[in-house]
């Protein structure tokens, strides 16, 4: 392997690992508020890609629907469930976010879709439909057994994940496909090409990343899922509802994850189950970050995407293998020097 | 909805299931689909032992299965091998991989374990799917089929005896593993690690056990799946179908045998059902069902966490213990004489960070006495009790027990050398019978390991152990709840049976952590009428215990410490009137 093979290699990791970086902070961010490990986290990357590739067509994605269809869901659960204590406020809010705002955006969707507006209206719609899936898998899935085990919760976002991957595929069809890059501009340094999508992916990196130190670091709203994150009673004990801190965290995943879908649409041909891949991976960069540390993930999360490039160039049939045996001498470390207190249920 | 408990429902159900096949009613579609229930039920019930006993949840399941697929399909196919050879190859295959996976899986601690099982679920699958001489992704094709001599068995109805009678064989094996010495071990790693290790069990060694016979059940799985199926591809043994596996075991009631069995039927009825009907609603076909099964586990999840089999058939019923024969009873370990120093403790001291919590302490126990360790809250009282049972290590200092210094002391060790003890939390297996949860206190008095427990050829050694485990209860008084669940009796009945079970190692000294509290007045003398028995057959006491009337009337010589250090020792006449001790009870009178 000579120089610019290497150089090659690294940034490719980097910019594979960037987004990795991005879905990873979600998965540690989930899990330190509602101690969800959220394997479904890689469905709202592939999602937010097929649907902005539907848009660049002109075709009317399946997201609205998909987005309507959850909030029924969300709907009926929260009815069922609280149906002895259900105030007309109550009731005007389901009413609001989880019918009006799917059945607007449907409306909204189908009338901007055949007018192609363009790469910037393309991703906003696009955003815009993922990140309320959030907020309603969290009240659908996990917040009628919140207090369960981890192993309890762990086994129900995969029961979702396998949920929404089948979804998934009724919706948007088992055609891959990929968007159109953020940037065509390209310039070479050295024996070096660097194209403009690359740069776009750490900018927009670097800048959430940095954004997410100030919201948790500076305000009220992030202090208190902090808070949440760290003693969930005594959050509670504090005033601060665990539920509404469970929907935040969840919101910001599907925000996330959209925006990693953005990302790494221009990078490959996405499939309707292509997002458990790369959620595993941001995954394993979580786990390597202890399932705790924001920057530790993040650096982890680049060494991922670094290994994975590299792993590929020696071995590319054993790409997955490698980078998931990775795993396991860091979970044994772990368990060994960073143990953790017992489950209790 | 609940049927009679007992054994007798679920035999019913196997012998219709058994006998439906050969009836003429069924086709072929339908044995077929038994068939796979089957394969599947071996692999669930291998995770109920792993998950719903042992608490290791593996997602990883499905490679295991694979593991021993691929090893039938590659000898069979690429060597010639006949496939009834290749059983051992496939059992010892998976065994040694699972060893080897397990070495390091088991020891990760809470959900690591989990996202263990996942990282290797989803490495293997690549592998296989990678390999060329294991075909890649299109697999190994035309493995031949079992036969009789020359009778090849290819009608599923032939191959259903096969499957079947490996399924009743995996159940009765897992009962009897269950219900032996071993078994009593596992069943406690969940809840009750503590405990396990108190009483000798080397819970690593026992949770590596349990690992590797799941897998090993997941690689006969595998077999019986390459043979049947004729053709293997790394599809079936992704980290998909191995959560389908845990859903299995899960929906079945994680812990009940016989529900992985209905747990299996559920979920390949179901996904069998819905890949028919699914493709009639939606107008193409895919893998929709996914869409079901995932809401399903969410279900199950939000609704019957325990599983559908105690919904269905109430709480297991209780346990047949073997019956002791000729009033014979485990060997009694020959006490030191009365009087002879016995625990001898020499500067122990234990330090947390900048705590001292335990501040150079010195004391002897000698054997045949009573000795009360006492002191306000804080005192160092428990960590003193943790340093002698080896539950923590010594900052410096020494402890001896009959001359042999406790250095490197474990739980475990303690347990060797004849120190029983009981907890300040009672540590017991809530789901295990009173009598299960005292012959616990038995563990090294045996000797058969899994391999005889499953043969049952444990049956002489478990009935002295039971015997022995029956004279204790007696002895507490509990001998009339002794088939009892141990989760249903009262706090002062749970300590009485930890005093029990700490009898049961017929141990030289005898370590109880505040056995008195939570008990009746009743229990309470009946507790000190006890004790003095057990020290005039020559016992020791060690007692931690914070009722002073008790602790006052029993103890021969009383240890105080406040603050980590030891600010008295006496007689409790003395002990009474020492101004050091009135101090730190009642504050100084300055």
């Amino acid at each position: 392997m000579d120089g610019t093979i290497f150089l090659f290699l690294l940034q490719d990791g980097i910019i594979n690992g960037a987004v990795y970086a991005l879905v990873a902070i979600a998965t540690v961010l989930v899990f330190a508020v509602t101690r969800v490990i959220l394997v479904p986290q890689g469905e709202f990357v592939a999602f937010t890609a097929l649907t902005i590739a539907a848009l660049e067509n002109g075709n009317v994605p399946a997201t609205p629907w998909l987005l309507l269809a959850l909030g029924g869901l969300a709907a009926a659960s929260e009815i069922v469930r609280h149906v002895s204590e259900l105030s007309w406020r109550r009731v005007a809010r389901i009413a609001l976010f989880d019918l009006a705002l799917p059945v607007a955006l449907l409306l909204l969707t189908r009338t901007l879709a055949p007018m192609k507006l363009g790469q910037a209206v393309n991703i906003l719609l696009a955003i815009a439909l993922i990140t309320p899936m959030g907020p309603m898998i969290y009240r659908i899935a996990f917040e009628p057994i919140a207090h369960s085990s981890v192993l309890v919760l762990l086994m129900a976002a995969f029961g979702v994940h396998f949920s929404l991957t089948g979804l998934g595929l009724l919706f948007f069809g088992p055609e891959g496909s990929g968007t159109t890059p953020l940037s065509s501009a390209s310039f070479s340094l050295g024996d070096l090409v660097i194209s403009g999508q690359s740069i776009a992916v750490l900018i927009v990196t670097a800048v959430l990343l940095v954004l997410f130190a100030l919201f948790f670091g500076r305000t009220l709203l992030g202090k208190a899922l902090r808070a949440c994150s760290s003693n969930r009673v005594g959050a509670r004990l504090v005033g601060i509802p665990t539920s509404a801190a469970g929907q935040i965290a969840f919101a910001l995943a599907a925000l996330l994850g959209a925006v990693s879908g953005v990302l790494i649409g221009p990078l490959m041909t996405v499939f309707y189950d292509s997002g458990f891949l790369i959620g595993l991976k941001a995954f394993v960069a979580a786990i390597l970050g202890g399932l705790v540390s924001y920057p530790l993930t993040v650096l982890a999360a680049l060494g991922v995407g670094f290994a994975e490039a590299l792993f590929s160039f020696w071995a590319s049939n054993f790409k997955e293998v490698l980078v998931f045996t990775l795993i396991i001498p860091v979970l044994a470390w772990r368990s060994v020097y960073a143990p953790h207190a017992e489950e209790t249920e | 909805m609940k049927f009679s408990r007992g054994p007798i429902i679920p035999a019913i159900c196997a012998l219709a299931i058994l006998v439906a096949p050969f009836t003429g009613l069924l086709p072929d579609y339908w044995i077929t689909l038994f068939n796979y229930i089957g394969i599947s039920s071996l692999v669930a019930i291998g995770l109920v032992l792993l998950t719903g006993v042992g608490g290791m949840t593996s997602f990883g399941q499905a490679a295991f299965v694979g593991f021993g697929a691929y090893t039938t399909a590659v000898l069979t196919t690429r060597f010639g091998i006949s496939p009834w050879l290749t059983l051992p190859a496939s059992l010892i295959v998976t065994m040694a991989v699972a060893g080897l996976i397990g070495a390091i899986t088991v020891r990760l601690s809470g959900h690591y374990l989990p996202l263990g099982t996942i990282a290797w679920g989803i490495a293997f699958f690549y592998l296989f799917g990678n390999l060329d001489w294991l075909g890649a992704h299109d697999g190994l094709a035309g493995i031949p089929p079992l036969r009789l001599g020359t009778h090849p068995l290819i009608d599923p109805r032939d191959y259903f005896v096969v499957v079947w009678i490996a399924v009743v064989m995996a159940v009765i094996a897992t009962q009897n593993l269950l219900g032996g010495r071993i078994g009593r071990a596992i069943r406690a790693l969940r809840r009750s690690t503590r405990a396990a290790e108190a009483f000798g069990v080397n819970t690593a060694a026992a949770k590596l056990m349990v690992f590797v016979y799941a897998a090993m059940l997941a690689g006969l799985a595998g077999w019986l799946y390459a043979h049947f199926q004729r053709s293997v591809s790394p599809g079936p043994f992704g980290i998909t179908t191995g959560t389908e596996y845990l859903l299995m075991a899960v929906l079945g009631g994680a812990g009940r045998v016989y529900g992985a069995i209905l747990g299996a039927a559920g979920i390949t009825f179901l996904r069998d059902q819905l890949q028919n009907f699914l493709p009639w609603l939606i107008g193409n076909t895919g893998n929709y069902e996914t869409i079901a099964f995932g809401a399903v586990l969410v279900l199950i999840l939000q609704t019957a966490s325990s599983g559908v089999w105690p919904i269905l058939f109430g709480p297991p019923p209780p346990p047949a213990p073997p019956t002791p024969r000729g009033g014979k009873t485990t060997p009694e370990r020959t006490l030191p004489a009365p009087g002879t120093a016995l625990l001898q403790v020499q500067d122990a001291r234990k330090v947390f960070g900048g705590l001292v919590a335990v501040n150079d302490v010195n004391f002897d126990v000698q054997s045949g006495r009573i000795i009360g360790l006492i002191g306000p809250n804080g005192a160092g009282k428990s960590t003193t009790f943790n340093l002698i049972t080896g539950v923590l290590p010594l900052s410096s200092g020494q402890i001896q027990f009959e001359g042999h210094a406790l250095r490197t002391q474990t739980p475990q060790r303690a347990a060797a050398l004849g120190l029983g003890r009981t907890f300040q939390h009672v540590e017991i297996v809530a789901d295990m019978s009173v009598i299960e949860n005292v012959a616990l206190g038995a563990h090294l008095l045996g000797r058969a390991g899994p391999l005889r427990a499953i043969l049952r050829l444990d049956r002489a050694e478990e009935a002295l152990l039971f015997a022995n485990a029956k004279r204790q209860l007696d002895r507490v008084g509990l001998a009339d709840v002794a088939f009892k669940p141990a989760g249903t009796l009262a706090l002062g009945q749970l300590r009485l049976v930890e005093v029990a079970r700490a009898l049961c190692l017929h141990p030289v000294l005898l370590l109880l952590d505040e056995p008195a509290a939570g008990l009746r007045v009743g229990e309470k003398k009946a507790l000190a009428r006890l004790l003095r028995e057990v020290r005039s057959e020559g016992l020791s006491v060690l007692l931690v215990e914070h009722d002073m009337d008790f602790v006052m009337s029993l103890a021969d010589r009383l240890v105080v410490l406040d603050f980590g250090t030891r600010i008295a020792e006496g007689i409790p006449a003395d002990i009474r009137q020492h101004p050091a001790v009135l101090e730190a009870y009642l504050g100084g009178v300055s």
